[in-house]
């Protein structure tokens, strides 16, 4: 039955994507992307993963979807005649890039496979030899912070990043001073 | 029970694909919102079914959260619907150059 829903909520997946690409009515488009994550949400959560599908549906179907529309209600609309010609250097790079991926997933252990590396060895590592490797009391701060440290300080700059572009947009600029009356506020 | 609980699943697996393809096709704006809603609510309503297919009673909180997004969602759409410049029907395609303002 799950495997019946994947193929399913997949097809609505691609039909969706086909849909963002071919429209040319933005709304539309916001709308569909909205749609779009909530999909991935339900395959997150599919695949036995609820927090990063609680994490998908708050940001892509929620807060996206509102920035988006709430951009599209205070700009003004204009649109360019997207060009047609059919480009084949751009197929040739994303069909070697799709090649790539799926190559370098081939080394990867099954998904949900008992024998793969993580839940015969790291596992039982992690819980032994964690505290004295790390000095850390608790096993998935010492994870986080320690073994997956260059992966955790990649998420935080990106975060501060975010948060920074964020300030900036949203800092109140000082009115302008007229000339001979500069208010004291 | 079981087989109860595919037919319902499959049912609504049915009915999110007529929510798409309305979504997909939806002449004006206020069909699509619809669409969009429904495919949302009969996300959570899938999602539940899968809950107590599979035991993990604990994911019915994620479909409660998916029914609040839904509504916030569509609240906050139809308010820019509202307040914005969009019209219920589809404009025709106006062609600028680049640079070029409406």
């Amino acid at each position: 039955m799950a495997l019946t829903i994947d193929i399913f909520l997949l097809l609505f997946l691609i039909a969706t994507a086909i849909g963002i690409l071919r429209t040319r009515h933005l709304f539309a488009m916001a709308m569909m992307f909205g749609l779009y994550s909530l999909l991935v949400a339900s395959l997150f959560l599919l695949m036995d993963a609820p927090d990063v599908a609680f994490t998908e549906a708050a940001v892509g179907t929620g807060i996206a979807t509102v920035l988006m529309l709430a951009t599209l209600a205070a700009t003004r609309r204009s649109s360019e005649k997207p060009r047609q010609r059919f480009s084949p250097s751009a197929l040739i790079i994303t069909l070697s890039t799709t090649a790539l991926l799926f190559y370098g997933t081939l080394d990867l252990p099954n998904f949900g496979d008992p024998q793969a590396p993580l839940h015969t060895e790291m596992a039982g590592r992690f819980i032994e030899q964690g505290q004295q490797d790390t000095g850390v009391p608790n096993l998935v701060t010492a994870v986080l912070a320690s073994y997956r440290g260059f992966d955790t300080l990649g998420e935080v700059t990106v975060v501060f990043t975010a948060g920074v572009g964020v300030l900036l947009l949203l800092k109140r600029r000082r009115k302008p001073v007229v000339r001979g009356k500069s208010h004291a506020r | 029970m079981t087989i109860f609980l595919y037919v319902i699943g499959f049912s609504i697996l049915v009915t999110m694909a007529l929510a798409l393809a309305r979504a997909l096709a939806g002449p004006t704006v206020f069909d699509r919102i619809l669409a969009v809603n429904m495919f949302g609510t009969k996300a959570v309503l899938l999602v539940a079914v899968v809950a107590f297919i599979s035991g993990r009673t604990d994911v019915l909180d994620i479909a409660l959260l998916y029914s609040l997004l839904n509504f916030v969602g569509v609240a906050a759409a139809l308010r820019l619907v509202e307040r914005g410049s969009f019209y219920a029907t589809e404009r025709v395609h106006v062609k600028t150059k680049p640079g070029e303002k409406l």
